[in-house]
């Protein structure tokens, strides 16, 4: 498993810290809200898997994309998606990014490159490559990436989109966030193999596991496959060993159905919050420096979500044909 | 009498086909877990092999279902969100219903698919839908869906039963249910392609699709408060359909109203109202009321969600109108 090494700049580490910051409070915030009652729908906290998202769109331009899942608030957030508008979505208001018709598991920010959750687990994989088909044709360098989990790499979906993308070289870079389980069922049992990125192999393109838990790791690890696909060599398939310190979704204990406690506590020792703090050597002040002023942006999602007025009946029967 | 919820009537039904014929085992995602309560116990009883989870691969397994069915096996799949089903489209559609047919009679399919429908917890347009009538389309599928506990479990044992693969049509919003009802005692099936009148009158006729049964008795309560005797019928078989039924009564009120979840456009309702008017065009005094989801996708926002779904209030219109009266 390629874990990081130390080339990446504080500053540079530093924002993928602040990212992962950003996206832990917004989830935990999402998540107060809901038991309240504020928040509706299908939420899934990506709590614990922070580093994914930060190090994943860290290697990116504003230009290109990412396609994301049913557990897509964390990469919404780092590839730039606002979070007043994002909160107001899952607030049910019409301020919302997708004028409350998705919810939280169909987050879209299309002037950001963020081209929609896909809360049909294994979609947003053929739809990366029709992307990257579409950068491919005008000649554009830019890059798609796709956000999957263990278990959406079962799914034909998966092996059926990244041959298109190794046989017509579209530049598309496929992160597999194994989080070890979909809802109950564990990666172990559900998949013919230890390592998903071994999976790469079948389609001629590079595959690596990399510490999901660690920020630079990602980072690095994105960079080069971000640089392969822009090159136009193809589709790379990278995996990050993460977990989800939240249940599956809502009412789903944290640990003790289906994840014993020695487990959770195992991976929570491994918070990417913390793995990244100590790589900054950060001190208290700066902790609170970052926390403060995330704060004070958290403040400001709540207030404008709040003060949003929900939609108009008619709302629901727009935006059905172009 | 026991009485049980909807979720518990689907578990019985469950333990007592297993237990009843080996060849019955049950397959999808997280059934081994049991994530809705419908497979409780079932795992630990019957072991992983006959309670089987899967990889998140809905065409995989339904494929595989068709296969063991093939084989001699009686499977039931879990899809867990009729969404989900579109990716099994290719064997239920194209293989399933068809098979037996292709090959001149010398095999049968006898799957069932377990199908939780519908919306009403701000899922959205892709954890919501109600495609029932999609399915009706196909020749050589049977489409079954129960309003209640007596026939969930009745139904289900039905279905398992049949040679045929049969579309089991399931609610979350029933699973929700946490009000017993009384189930026969033992071991009774319900039978497929037999409506029940739910509730007798004389002014209107009233046929409500699976979940919307519920909106259907308490319009017809209502409307009682007011002297307007509405006769509701729950078909419970889509596929075959008991159009004498349906048409028995419509003789008798000569107004009727269809309520399902699914889209109007090409829906249940659809091919209800064309099947009343053929029988019994001569004693319609108004014409036939549909009430359905509204041509858009399912909303997360609550209020939109409501305002595009079904409700007892929309049903109570549909019945004034077919009447002429007004609120
Ligand atoms: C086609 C399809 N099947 C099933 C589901 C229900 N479902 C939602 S999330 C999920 C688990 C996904 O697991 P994984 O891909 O590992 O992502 P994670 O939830 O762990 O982030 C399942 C089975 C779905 N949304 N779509
Ligand atoms: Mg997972």
């Amino acid at each position: 498993m390629a874990r990081s090494t130390s080339r990446l700049s504080r500053k540079r580490l530093g924002e993928m810290y602040r990212t992962m910051l950003r996206i832990r409070r917004f989830e935990e915030t999402a998540d107060d809200l809901y038991m309240v009652g504020k928040v509706v729908g299908g939420v899934h906290v990506s709590i614990g898997q922070e580093a994914c998202s930060a190090g994943v769109c860290a290697a990116l331009r504003e230009d290109d994309a990412v396609l994301t899942t049913h557990r897509g608030h964390g990469h919404s957030i780092a590839k730039g998606t606002r979070l007043p508008e994002m909160l107001a979505e899952l607030m049910g208001k019409v301020t919302g990014l997708c004028r409350s018709k998705g919810g939280s598991m169909h987050i879209a920010d299309v002037s950001k490159g963020h081209y929609g959750a896909h809360s049909i687990v294994g979609a947003n994989m053929p739809m990366a490559a029709g992307i990257g088909l579409a950068y491919q044709l005008e000649g554009k360098d830019q890059v798609a990436v796709v956000f999957f989990g263990d278990g959406a790499s079962n799914n034909g979906a998966f092996h059926e989109a990244m041959n298109l993308c190794a046989i017509w070289k579209l530049p598309v870079v496929f992160f597999c966030e194994n989080n070890q389980y979909a809802v109950s069922v564990p990666a172990e049992y559900s998949t013919s193999v230890d390592d998903i990125s071994v999976r790469s192999k079948g389609y001629d393109a590079p595959g690596l596991t990399v510490d999901g838990m660690d920020v630079a790791a990602v980072y690095e690890a994105s960079r080069e496959a971000v640089a392969h696909a822009r090159r136009g060599l193809g589709p790379s398939l990278i995996e990050g060993k993460t977990y989800r310190f939240f249940g599956h979704s809502r009412g789903d204990p944290h640990y003790g159905m289906y994840r014993t406690k020695e487990e959770w506590e195992g991976w929570k020792g491994r918070d990417p919050l913390i793995v990244c703090e100590k790589m900054l050597k950060m001190t208290a002040k700066q902790k609170k420096a970052h926390a403060d002023a995330v704060e004070a942006e958290i403040k400001e999602a709540i207030e404008f979500a709040e003060s949003s007025p929900e939609p108009e009946e008619s709302v629901a029967l727009e935006d059905i044909f172009a | 009498m026991p009485e049980l919820t909807y979720v518990e009537a689907l578990n019985e039904a469950l333990h007592e086909e297993m237990a009843r014929d080996e060849k019955v085992f049950l397959m999808g995602e997280d059934v081994a877990f049991d994530y809705f309560g419908v497979c409780s116990g079932l795992a630990d009883r019957f072991g992983r092999d006959r309670v089987r989870d899967t990889p998140i691969c809905e065409l995989g397994f339904t494929g595989a279902g068709v296969g063991a069915a093939m084989a001699g096996f009686r499977p039931i799949v879990d899809l867990r969100f009729m969404d989900f089903a579109t990716y099994a489209l290719d064997p239920i559609v194209n293989q399933a219903a068809k098979l037996r047919y292709m090959l001149g009679g010398q095999l049968s399919v006898p799957m069932v698919a377990r199908i939780p429908s519908g919306a009403g917890l701000q899922y959205g347009a892709t954890h919501g839908q109600s495609l029932e009538a999609w399915f009706m389309q196909v020749p050589g599928l049977k489409v079954l869906y129960p309003s209640c506990p007596s026939d969930a479990k009745g139904l289900l044992k039905a279905a398992v039963r049949d040679d045929n693969p049969v579309m089991f049509i399931e609610h979350r919003l029933l699973y929700a249910q946490k009000t017993k009802q009384d189930v026969p005692e033992g071991d009774y099936t319900t039978p497929i392609g037999v409506a029940e009148v739910k509730r007798a009158g004389a002014d209107a006729t009233i046929v409500g699709i699976g979940y919307q049964m519920g909106h259907c008795l308490e319009a017809a309560e209502a409307l009682a408060g007011e002297g307007i005797e509405c006769e509701v019928i729950d078909p419970r078989s889509l596929t075959p359909l008991d159009v004498e039924t349906i048409t028995a009564s419509v003789r008798k009120t000569s107004r009727c109203v269809i309520v399902e979840e699914g889209h109007l456009r090409s829906g249940v309702g659809a091919e209800i109202s064309a099947a009343i008017q053929e029988a019994v065009f001569e004693y319609l005094d108004a014409p036939i009321g549909r009430v359905a989801a509204l041509m858009a996708p399912i909303p997360v926002q609550t209020k939109l969600e409501k305002f595009v779904l079904p409700s007892t209030e929309k049903v109570i219109a549909a019945v004034r109108k077919a009447l002429g009266v007004s609120a």
